[in-house]
């Protein structure tokens, strides 16, 4: 108990974060310090850098998160890229790495299957697979490993048809199955998604797919999984000082705007996945970071009658948990954001906040009509996403403004789509991405919305599409046609990614696909055909 | 069967076991040289000032702003070089270069107290250059005749009469990427100096002994003033053959100036911008067919990419040239072989060593060829094979070549393909946007380092007085499984159970003169040492046991019961314990370790003739893929894998396997996804790789993995040239992936009529296939590719494809040409 001479130090706990177990300070670390770099000085050095920009996972560790959002849905083992966020951020936090999962005498049941069913090579991208994997292994309502292969329905929930689509079952066989669920689940329910964040250049990953599908459930002494009963650590509010810098975290939305008005240079960092890549890999270096990602008035989740609000600062991993499929054109976007490691990271408001023009959710919400709720001193201001843009990486946003929501309007277009032109189906940057909101009355178009990524300096709308294709029956010939208006929207460029014709081809022959899959749901003509 | 392939009874080898560190991998507590950073105490950071220019001359370098930083501790320069300055084995690679070679090279070091504080100053430092012109693009080499080092040539047979008698004659032109090793560890070196001078450097290496020697020389040192140790790699796919080398030396010339540890690791993207990469080629061809298909001449030039200096471009030409053949007899062959010399990181070693790419041209031609021949690719694959009795261009019989026949009958029956091809037959007829097809191609690769000397290895085994043994060998383990098959090899020649064999650390100080961990050698040669070294232990110890037993000492057996028991062959029936034996034998005063030695026999290459046999062995493969490929995007799946090679009698067969499956999915990732684009502009960027971060260049993630992989290892296969039996594994599989990009190739073709051609870039990237299968639509519309198709007159046709304005595809290659006329599609001759 403090003294009546106590000291504020003595009072308020020095940062620390509980790391397998222990405390560890955070002496001597600037805001840029890593927590990939921090726990790696601390000894701990299980977590490796393969890339330092999210791309590898060889860095993955777990953090107990909030499982929902109220105290009584306690925690979630959740894995991160432990090289994107600042060290400081996780004052407070619980972590545990590769080492503190289990030791080469008394292994984690994940650790076990790897190293039993050759999941290590050369082992450099072993403790973050191990990571990553006991995540999922953990994951609440990963169905147990007595399932029987074939009852349980990978992502059912999130696949659910909204009324007036088409239930998977009736989709198009022409539809090419790329997206298709059976390959990424195991029979214990393990979701292959959870993975796609670690790369291993060694091993061809099949004994990786093995050692995660042989995973049971884990045991009743299971530490770990007893954890998940109380709730996580509250955020703390963080002020970690330092000769180059300050990180701060921010307790509400005012200390927010306090912070920032005593510091304007200051930059807010939520999920940290672009900030992160800024610092490690250009060098980026800010004097004053304010911590956002757990201020209350960002994680805000309500859908009401009208609009469904999405908190700026909940993560795609909790978008994509709490809207369990409600609009289907998001639960399309999801899987093919970025990995499961980067989405426990990045939030919705990061991705409109860096005003890049190739980010997925923008062409998605510009389809959904979404609005944007900019929230400064003076209070909330709504703005349509079509209107947010206002050139490469810049937006009406104003200096003292937040994002602080974006919200769907309803009720949704009946036939969506999400179409993401990569190189690779798991964690890649799209080089076209395009959403497709289209409602169909009796076979007619009455409203087309599409959003387009990566074929000008911002995401745009294909407004002259949308003309095309409004008021006319969704035919073969009427997508043939509004298809070769599309190839000619917008203004893309060659890079490493793609070559300009590619990109042109592809929005036009998104279009032509959206009418494969879901042509024949809404017109007649093939059925006669 | 040979003495050193017969295993004893109750051998190790061959039980399937993980790999030796797997409990430490996965627990986080295997450590790789930067681990050990944190373990050392005063360390200083090394970061390197690259120059943004593809080619220049530097005219003034000033260091003095960069000590003004805080925390910088010192800046290295040419002058700091106290013997000489050159990093390589060629005298071409200036270790601080006057003249930038390629854009990031890199001209001086910063050492500073935080990595950050070198960052910094590696940025104050100021450097003026005189740009010079840069030749970027193999083809522009070739038309500026940039070339340097050998120009080899493989000939055999009378070529002009063989093309003047063919039936067939086609040309073409292709043109292919090389690729980027991906290590997850990055290059490092933390170096020390001791109290006595002696110079300690920790490198990812997988040449401990060329690591040494070349820090010896840079320092004005002799060799055993220079220790060089490898705990482990994070990979090194032979990216860490020969580029660890200058690394280690700058961080070792820090160390003896400063008189503090220095740890030199290269961030991704310097690793990516200043290492090596796997050579891409320029290949241009000539082949001749029979009426029946039958390879009858090929006349190729192969110009491998060098990038700047010549490092071991030398050699990964000659393995080209040597498997241009992969597993086709060609009756007469003229294969020339030349290195460009570009403005690009020097190329080096990579996982085949230029085999896949000589390999890569005659499976790309036979692709393109099938069709205009009217023969199903797999049809002409086959027919070519080698047979009993033939020898190479270069002149070495193909033993067992049997094995390809058998591999490939294996994969047909194990893979189902006949009903797979009729089911992906009915699958294509009703879907005009989605098409499969399935591709089964094969692997022969020659196992041995093509240069003679280098196929020696050295081992040192311990035998401790409580029976323990310690093993130590010239190889070290970038995750290929080397240690783990070690510690088999001594288990079973010492006939005592694996636990009681533990295995350290590769260091110079044990086992001198080693050759490089590479060519897939490590287990043939340093298996064959550690052998030769328990045997003279166990020859040692039988003299005592037979003794005791009151036997012939030829009549003592080691290893009975699992293990650690030695019997013999009549006598008493005594049954004596491994540790009771060794400490006997310790009280008669018999010498209890032994140092190996190895020599691969009966190798003979002439390296101006470019004939001879340089090869022990061939290992053989065969691999059937299925893909599917999305008409709208050229977006494909690899739905199915089989797989069968040979492994001889596998050594490890857990660890096989995952060489197997590794090396399958790594090719697929080079011929499908792996992009490295350079940029050939004229912009200030000149030179400057596009694709040098995890982020824009991709390798094969879980969603490349096959959906389903079977593998199987060939049965009786036993390899008698060849340690306990065992075949190398560790290249030859990467081969197997051109079942995927041949199947690619097909399911291209399948959206066009029957017979088409089609071209395909390498790699093979979804944008790619997608313009690919616009070749085939166009083919389909019977129009030329004139920038605008139509859809197919069946109405079925989804798909309106515009192509504006002919996209950039690389490599542009020739149309495959047939001089006489060819038989319709889809007819045999
Ligand atoms: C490996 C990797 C893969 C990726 N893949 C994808 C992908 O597939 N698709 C994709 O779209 N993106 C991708 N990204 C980019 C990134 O993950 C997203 O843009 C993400 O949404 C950013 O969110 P964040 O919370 O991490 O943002 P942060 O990094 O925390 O912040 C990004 C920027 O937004 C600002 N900002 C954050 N929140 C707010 C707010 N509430 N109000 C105002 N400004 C704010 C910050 O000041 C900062 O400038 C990837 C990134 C990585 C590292
Ligand atoms: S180091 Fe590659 S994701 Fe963090
Ligand atoms: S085991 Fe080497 S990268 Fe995965």
């Amino acid at each position: 108990m403090a003294s009546k001479t106590a000291t504020v130090a003595e009072l308020v706990p020095a940062p620390a974060a509980i790391v397998n177990g222990r405390s560890c300070g955070f002496g001597g670390i600037s805001p840029q310090t890593s927590a990939l770099d921090w726990l790696r000085e601390q000894g701990l050095t299980g977590a490796k850098e393969g890339c330092a920009e999210g791309e590898c996972g060889a860095c993955s560790v777990l953090v107990a998160r909030p499982a929902g959002d109220h105290d009584e849905a306690g925690s979630q083992w959740t894995a991160i890229n432990a090289c994107l966020i600042p060290a400081a951020s996780l004052d407070g936090q619980e972590v545990v790495t590769a080492e503190g999962l289990g030791t080469a005498s008394q292994m984690h049941p994940v650790q076990y299957e790897m190293a039993m069913r050759g999941g290590s090579q050369c082992g450099y991208c072993t403790p973050g697979f191990v990571c990553s994997m006991a995540a999922e292994y953990y994951r609440p309502g990963r169905c147990g490993a007595d399932t029987p292969v074939g009852d349980y329905v990978p992502g059912s929930s999130a696949t659910l048809p909204v009324e007036g689509e088409s239930a998977a079952a009736d989709l198009d066989p022409n539809a090419p199955q790329h997206d298709s669920l059976d390959h990424d689940h195991g029979a214990n329910g393990f979701d292959l998604h959870a993975l796609s964040g670690n790369l291993c250049r060694c091993t061809g990953y099949r004994p990786i797919r093995d050692a995660a599908y042989a995973l049971g459930i884990p045991s009743d002494d299971d530490a770990f999984a007893d954890r998940r009963h109380r709730p996580a650590p509250d955020a703390v509010p963080t002020r970690l000082k330092a000769a180059t810098g300050t990180y701060a975290r921010a307790a509400d939305l005012s200390d927010v705007f306090t912070l920032r008005s005593e510091h304007p240079e200051a930059t807010l960092v939520a999920g940290s996945t672009d900030w992160g890549v800024e610092v490690n890999i250009r060098g980026v270096r800010a004097p004053f970071v304010i911590g956002i990602d757990r201020v209350p008035e960002l994680r805000t989740f309500e859908i009401g009658d009208s609009s469904i609000e999405l908190g700026a600062a909940l993560t795609l991993s909790e978008l994509e948990s709490r809207l369990d499929g409600r609009i289907p054109l998001l639960a399309e976007v999801f899987p093919q954001f970025a990995s499961r490691l980067i989405r426990n990271g990045a939030t919705i408001g990061g991705n409109l906040g860096t005003g890049s023009p190739i980010g997925d959710t923008p062409p998605a919400l510009l389809a959904l009509e979404a609005v944007v709720v900019l929230a400064s001193p003076a209070g909330d201001r709504e703005v349509p996403l079509a209107d947010y843009f206002t050139g490469y990486r810049a937006t009406v946003k104003a200096a003292d403004e937040i994002i602080r929501a974006v919200r769907v309007p309803l009720p949704l277009s009946t036939v969506t789509g999400f179409h993401k032109i990569a190189k690779r189906r798991f964690d890649d940057i799209s080089s076209v991405a395009v959403g497709f909101a289209l409602t169909i009355d009796d076979g007619v178009v009455t409203k087309a919305r599409i959003g387009l990524g990566g074929v000008a300096a911002t995401p745009i709308r294909a407004r002259e599409t949308e003309a095309a294709l409004e008021g006319q029956p969704f035919t073969r010939e009427v997508a043939r046609t509004a298809a070769a208006i599309m190839r000619r929207e917008g203004t893309p460029m060659d890079d490493h990614r793609a070559s300009a014709a590619y990109r042109s081809t592809m929005l036009g022959t998104a279009l032509l696909k959206l009418h494969a899959q879901h042509g024949h749901n809404t017109t007649t003509e093939e059925a006669s055909a | 069967m040979s003495h050193l392939s017969e295993r004893p009874a109750n051998p190790v080898v061959g039980q399937e076991i993980p790999h030796e560190s797997a409990a430490l991998h996965v627990t986080g507590a295997a450590l790789y040289t930067d681990d050990l950073v944190m373990r050392t105490r005063d360390v200083l950071h090394a970061h390197p000032v690259q120059v943004p220019h593809a080619h220049a001359r530097v005219t003034a370098l000033r260091t003095q702003p960069a000590l003004a930083v805080p925390g910088v501790v010192r800046v290295l320069t040419a002058a700091d070089v106290p013997g000489v300055n050159d990093a390589g084995v060629k005298h071409d690679e200036p270790l601080f270069p006057s003249e930038v070679m390629y854009f990031g090279h890199s001209v001086a070091w910063v050492l500073g107290e935080t990595l950050e504080a070198a960052r910094l100053g590696a940025a104050a430092v100021e450097v003026d250059v005189e740009p010079l012109p840069a030749i970027i693009d193999v083809k522009d080499a070739i038309a500026a005749e940039s070339f340097q080092g050998a120009q080899p040539r493989v000939e055999r047979g009378d070529i002009e009469a063989a093309f003047d008698a063919a039936a067939h004659v086609f040309s073409g032109e292709f043109e292919f990427a090389g690729q980027e090793h991906f290590y997850l560890e990055t290059h490092c070196a933390l170096a020390l100096v001791d109290e006595n001078g002696q110079v300690f450097v920790q490198s990812s290496t997988q040449h401990p002994s060329e690591t040494q020697e070349i820090v010896a020389h840079v320092l004005g040192l002799a060799s055993h003033e220079v220790t060089v140790q490898c705990l482990r790699m994070g990979g090194g796919f032979g990216g860490k053959e020969m580029q660890p080398h200058g690394l280690a030396a700058i961080a070792a010339i820090g160390s003896r100036l400063t008189g503090r540890p220095v740890r030199l690791r290269l961030s991704r993207t310097q690793d990516m911008t200043m290492t090596g990469k796997r050579h891409g080629f320029h290949s241009q061809w000539r082949v001749a067919f029979d009426a029946d298909g039958r390879l009858q001449a090929l006349d190729a030039t192969l110009t491998a990419d060098g990038g700047w200096s010549l490092d071991l471009s030398e050699p990964v030409l000659a393995r080209a040239l040597c498997h241009i053949d992969n597993a086709y007899w060609i009756p007469n062959a003229r294969v020339n072989g030349r290195i460009a010399r570009t403005n690009k990181t020097s190329q080096t070693a990579f996982r085949g060593f230029g085999g896949p790419q000589g390999m890569l041209v005659i499976e790309d031609i036979l692709g393109r060829c099938a069709p205009l021949l009217g023969l199903d690719p797999a049809s002409l694959r086959r027919r070519n094979f080698y047979g009993p009795g033939q020898t190479t261009p270069y002149g070495q019989p193909v033993r067992h070549s049997e094995r390809l026949a058998a591999a490939w009958d294996a994969v047909t029956r194990t893979g189902d393909l006949d009903r797979r091809r009729a089911e992906i037959e009915a699958f294509n007829a009703e879907h005009p946007d989605t098409k499969r097809a399935i591709a089964i191609t094969p692997v022969k690769f020659g196992i041995s380092f093509n240069l003679t000397a280098f196929n020696q290895a050295g081992a040192l085994v311990h035998v401790y007085k409580d029976g323990s043994v310690l093993i130590n060998h010239g190889g070290t383990e970038m995750g290929q499984g080397l240690h783990t098959k070690m510690l088999q090899v001594a288990a079973t020649s010492l006939g005592v159970p694996l636990s009681r064999v533990r295995l350290a650390p590769t260091r110079t100080d044990k086992v001198p003169n080693t050759s490089a961990t590479a060519a897939s050698s490590g287990a043939d040669l340093n298996g064959g040492a550690v052998k030769n070294a328990c045997e003279q232990i166990t020859d040692r110890l039988r003299n005592v046991a037979a003794g005791r037993l009151g036997v012939h000492p030829s009549d003592v057996r080691f290893g009975a019961d699992r293990g650690g028991i030695i019997s013999a062959i009549g006598g008493t029936g005594e049954l004596i314990p491994w540790d009771e034996l060794v400490h006997q034998a310790y009280f008669q005063r018999v010498q209890l370790w032994a140092a190996g030695f190895y020599r691969t026999e009966g190798l003979h290459w002439d390296s101006a003739t470019m004939h001879g046999s340089p090869f022990k062995y061939f290992a053989y493969g065969v691999a059937a893929t299925e893909v599917e490929v999305d008409g709208f995007t050229g977006a494909n799946r690899t739905r199915r894998v089989d797989i069968v090679h040979d492994v001889g009698d596998s050594l490890s067969p857990l660890i096989d396997i995952g060489q197997i499956e590794g090396g399958f999915v790594q090719g697929a990732g080079w011929l499908t996804l792996e992009d490295l684009r350079w940029d050939n502009s004229d912009s200030p960027t000149r030179g400057r790789l596009a694709t040098q971060a995890a982020s824009t260049y991709k390798l094969p993630s879980f969603s490349e993995m096959p959906e389903e992989f079977n593998v199987t290892l060939l049965e009786q296969a036993h390899e008698d040239g060849a340690v306990y039996g065992g075949k190398a594994v560790g290249e030859p599989p990467l081969m197997l992936a051109f079942s995927v990009r041949e199947a690619l190739r097909q399911a291209a073709a399948a959206f066009g009529p029957q017979g088409t051609s089609i071209d395909l870039a390498s790699p093979a990237t979804p944008e790619a296939v997608f313009w690919a299968v616009e070749e085939a639509r166009a083919a389909a519309s019977g129009q030329p590719d004139d920038g605008h198709v139509t859809a197919s007159s069946n109405g079925d046709h989804g798909v309106v494809p515009v192509q504006p304005h002919g996209p950039a595809r690389h490599p542009e290659s020739e149309r495959v040409v047939g001089r006489q006329a060819v038989e319709p599609a889809g007819v045999r001759p």
